[in-house]
């Protein structure tokens, strides 16, 4: 019998995670997908906003500013890329000044600290690149990016460490009720518990009914988006954004920790839940950056994806007990600034069984901290160091990124292991750069094979299904 | 001390290298990166190599095991699985393997040799969903022809560049059915030849001015959409055709490599994305050197290995102590037709009688004349062609009597007849 | 009259092949050009290059190729020749790995060292 079962390993449930795994509770998260992150905490703009945009009062303001205070000291801790490069809502009327100014009166009443409003001239002066149209901003200093599946994997590593159990490929297919007691049923198992949280995303509404009345629907909102190579990666130094309208923040220019440039995303309702890209959706965001900064360059290109929103029919977050069922507790509808409020949010689990009764007892030797080794960034010396104790650290396999087969090892022996070229990657940044795994992904398949003791065939590119080989040549391998 | 540092061993730094000993040069190395010397051309197991070079035709492997052999045992060096993380304008080499760790290597010279890698997904900007079965064409053949694996059953090729075609036939040959080769250019980015015996051969439809614009399938490739463009390569409605296919084979276009020579402050020249060089290979960074890919895409590696062959005798000379840094530069400039050129610069006067220079149109010419020109427009050479196709390199050679008349820079034209 | 572009080298000639004077060849820049226009309208050949399975080298596959062109019908069957096909490294450039396949008289050889 577990304490809780946590669905959903996104940002959310692995914020949960970890804020659970420092009591001593009996804790399983249950993910449908054979990674950690792979669905809408892995494709998004990667921003942890400042706080000014919700409405004072909601949910939504509260936890975006508290969220964002834990992102900054948590990602310090965890070792997660997080810089504080700041963001400019820009403006270019008399419409959009009334904008910036409630924007800025909404940060104040939010508790969002580092507000300015700044002319067209300052503007220009802090970002060059910003079209000349600008006439004011409003600049949110502790705006910040970050990297989010290395932010969700790294909470839930540590919440493995931590004695979470983390099961991947358990998708929930049935929720039950005994007495006190919940089956949460898998396609792999069941798992008996006393405390459901669901952060299922997508899927929280269907997850919900699985044994609770419909109270809240998801409604899926596409978002797509280009990714630029490093070489207009300091086409601005800050987040970029437009002013916001009803469908959403807007197309925003960003620079990402890794040193790339994100462009994107338009808003478009999808209920078929498709992550695919559209050529009118890329136009439109392609387009609409142009008001912004008119010189990306996006021959640069090396990356397009979409990302699905969780929306839901509800203006805030929804983050409650089930109105339905006791002891079964939502939290749905997390849209944006739902990166940046994660860690916030999880905190209200823990007042949840507090105020359940639960004793919720720390644990002694609770793990709050964790390190990762990134070649590249090491001196000459310790390059050297490392090599000689670990000779993998001297093999570069992701020549763009410069990642060695160390650090490919790494990846597949953390806490959470990578079980695909994609999970790689989300681990140690292999295949992330200007050739997209051109090269690497063939190396990084056949450490995948001899590491996992996989037969090629079986080699994913990233989800359950996305086989990369699906043959043998005539000539073949040895192993037909 | 080295005399020369080579980075790469592929076709380039081989032939490089082979010149560098030629020239008796003692301490020579070249890094290379993978396991083995050789690079591309390990995977390139189809013929049509070596016929300038060797006068037979001969497969990928044999080319350069060519140069393998008259490599071996001489004293030319080679540190394989090394890979080179930053190169400085004193000579410096930094580079890392498993046996050594971290070194900093000095050299007198260095030549550049690091290739090109494929133009990928993202940088056309497919549309359509995230399936795997999306390869370029290179990453496809590695895992072919080297690991023996098929990527896929049923294949869609966009674009039609050598690479792309040489696998449609191969992956013909293994069983897999290549539904369609589609460019959307309206001519083939590859060497006639290869349209005729990799596509033709096989029944293979080729469709020119058309390309894929949406990729089905939510964890493997289920199918695309090919859609014919118009003359701003835009696609036009209502011509969409669907092909259900497990795989795409991307083969459009490649780019050298540069981020060293970027790194190093090296001048490189938009048009090629390769660095600027000069008649003797030589980069804007004095003593170094570029030869092959990564200096501009070349159709053939024969070609590749000729001018690594300058590359190398250029280094050589450049280590004997000759310096060409006070010469006075003429500039190659280019009027629209005309791609790029390599060189860009050329130092005068010449040391040798003439000055080869290569370009690439950037459309189709049928009977034509390729025009050099100085600034008094004076015509200083001049080439009669009948075909000039963006696939194929063009060679001129200007001799250096013809250019001691030119007055200031020169233009590179292509006059239609 | 036929056209044909010529395979002989990366040039691509543009041959005129006429069947009805003895197949006779124009067009072409060199003797390659000449036998390829006027073999290939009657007896196309062409050279195969493929892999084999090798065992104990640095890769699975061992490039192979036919040391001289075969009849373009058999190009498919060839392949599955080459399917049933292993050798055990040392293998050196130019060792025979099937002699006169399907009789046409073309050896298979090894493309390297492996």
């Amino acid at each position: 019998m577990y304490d809780v079962v946590i669905i959903g390993g996104g940002i959310v449930g692995s914020s949960v995670a970890y804020y659970l795994s420092k009591y001593q509770l009996k804790t399983v998260l249950l993910e449908a997908d054979n990674d950690i992150s792979n669905g809408t905490t892995k494709a998004n703009s990667a921003i942890i906003h400042a706080g000014y945009d919700p409405e004072e009062g909601t949910l939504m303001a509260f936890h975006n500013v508290r969220g964002a205070r834990l992102a900054k000291e948590l990602c310090a801790k965890l070792d997660v890329p997080y810089k504080q490069c700041g963001a400019m809502v820009i403006g270019f009327d008399e419409d959009d000044e009334k904008m910036v100014h409630t924007l800025y009166e909404r940060g104040l009443a939010n508790g969002v600290e580092g507000l300015e409003i700044l002319d067209g001239k300052t503007v220009q002066k802090l970002e060059p690149c910003v079209s000349d149209k600008v006439t004011c901003a409003l600049l949110a200093k502790t705006s910040a990016i970050v990297s989010p599946w290395e932010y969700a994997l790294a909470l839930a590593e540590t919440a493995v460490r931590n004695g979470v159990e983390v099961k991947l490929n358990n998708r929930v297919t049935a929720i039950s009720r005994n007495g006190e007691a919940f089956t949460v049923t898998t396609v792999k198992g069941k798992y008996e518990c006393r405390y459901i949280i669901n952060c299922a995303g997508l899927y929280a509404d269907k997850v919900h009914q699985m044994i609770g009345e419909k109270e809240f629907k998801i409604i899926p909102s596409r978002g797509q988006y280009y990714l630029l190579d490093k070489a207009e990666g300091r086409r601005v130094s800050r987040t970029v954004f437009q002013c916001p309208t009803k469908d959403g923040k807007g197309v925003l220019v960003s620079p990402t920790v890794h040193g790339n440039l994100i462009v994107g995303p338009d808003a478009e309702d999808n209920d078929d839940f498709s992550v695919a890209t559209t050529t009118e959706g890329l136009n439109f965001v392609r387009n609409a950056s142009k008001k912004s900064i008119p010189t990306v360059d996006f021959r640069e290109n090396i990356r397009n994806f979409a990302g699905v929103r969780a929306k839901s029919d509800r203006p805030d977050f929804i983050l409650e007990e089930s109105r339905s069922v006791k002891n079964f507790y939502n939290i749905a509808g997390i849209k944006s600034p739902g990166l940046s409020s994660a860690p916030s949010l999880a905190l209200e689990a823990v007042q949840w069984l507090r105020s359940k009764g639960e004793q919720l007892k720390e644990k002694d030797n609770f793990i709050d901290e964790r390190k990762r080794i990134r070649f590249k960034e090491l001196s000459g010396e310790e390059k050297q160091e490392l090599i000689r104790k670990e000779p993998a650290y001297g093999r570069v396999i992701c020549r763009c990124e410069t990642i060695t087969e160390g650090e490919i090892l790494n990846a597949l022996r953390t806490p959470i292991p990578a079980v695909s070229i994609d999970g790689v990657k989300r681990r140690c940044n292999a295949g992330m750069g200007r050739c997209q795994g051109g090269f690497c992904s063939e190396r990084v398949a056949e450490i995948l094979m001899k590491e996992l003791h996989l037969d090629g065939l079986e080699v994913l590119q990233d989800k359950e299904g996305s086989n990369v080989l699906v043959d043998y040549s005539k000539g073949g391998s040895s192993n037909v | 001390m080295y005399d020369v540092i080579i980075i790469g061993g592929g076709p380039a730094g081989l032939a490089s290298a082979k010149a560098c000993l030629d020239k008796g040069l003692e301490k020579v190395l070249i890094v290379e990166r993978d396991k083995e010397l050789g690079g591309i051309l390990n995977q390139c197991i189809h013929n049509g190599f070596g016929l300038h070079m060797f006068k037979e035709e001969l497969t990928g492997p044999e080319f350069a095991g060519r140069f393998i052999d008259m490599l071996r045992d001489t004293k030319v060096e080679v540190m394989l699985d090394t890979m080179v993380l930053s190169i400085e304008d004193d000579h410096t080499v930094h580079v890392i393997n498993t046996v050594n760790g971290y070194q900093c290597l000095k050299a007198k010279s260095i030549i550049l040799a690091m290739g090109c890698r494929e133009r990928t997904r993202g940088a056309i900007a497919i549309p359509g969903t995230r399936a795997a079965g999306v390869f370029t064409a290179g990453t496809a053949q590695r895992y072919m022809n080297i690991d023996g694996y098929m990527v896929g059953k049923r294949v869609v090729i966009l674009g039609s560049g050598d690479i792309g075609l040489i696998m449609a036939r191969r992956m013909t040959l293994e069983g897999a059915k290549v539904l369609a080769c589609v460019e959307i250019n309206p001519y083939s980015g590859g060497l006639a030849r290869n349209i005729k015996q990799c596509l033709e051969d096989f029944n293979i439809p080729l469709y020119l001015s058309h390309t894929i614009t949406d990729i089905r399938g939510e964890n493997r490739v289920e199918g695309v959409t090919v859609s014919k463009v118009d003359g701003h390569f835009q696609p036009i409605k209502g011509t969409e055709m669907y092909f259900d296919c497990d795989t795409v084979l991307l083969s459009v276009g490649l780019i050298p490599e540069n981020e060293l020579s970027k790194a190093a402050n090296i001048r490189i020249d938009p048009r090629t994305r390769g660095p600027v060089v000069y008649e003797n290979m030589e980069t804007s960074a004095e003593g170094i050197f570029a030869c092959g890919n990564v200096v501009h895409v070349h159709d053939l590696a024969d070609n590749v290995a000729l001018e690594a062959k300058k590359a190398g005798e250029s280094a050589a000379e450049y280590v004997s102590g000759l310096r060409r840094a006070d010469k006075k530069v003429v500039e190659i400039k280019t009027l629209p037709g005309v791609g790029y050129t390599v060189p860009q610069h050329v130092r005068v006067p010449l040391d040798n009688k003439f000055v080869e220079v290569f370009f690439r149109v950037n459309r189709v010419f049928g009977n034509s004349v390729i025009l050099v020109k100085d600034e008094k427009d004076n015509v200083i050479s001049q080439f009669k062609r009948e075909f000039i196709v963006p696939g194929s390199m063009e060679k001129i050679i200007i001799p250096k009597v013809m250019l001691e008349k030119a007055e200031g820079n020169l233009t590179v034209s292509v006059k239609e007849d | 009259m036929t056209e044909l572009i010529c395979i002989g080298c990366p040039k691509g000639c543009h041959l005129k092949v006429d069947e009805e004077n003895g197949y006779k060849v124009t067009g072409n820049s060199c003797p390659v050009g000449a036998e390829y226009g006027a073999n290939e309208l009657r007896n196309p050949t062409r050279v195969l290059t493929s892999t084999v399975r090798i065992v104990g080298g640095l890769h699975d596959c061992l490039p192979v190729r036919t040391n001289k062109p075969i009849p373009k019908p058999l190009l498919l069957e060839a392949m599955a020749q080459l399917r049933n096909i292993e050798v055990k490294s040392p293998v050196r450039m130019g060792d025979v790995i099937i002699e006169n396949l399907l009789g046409t008289g073309a050896d298979v050889i090894a493309t390297r060292n492996m």
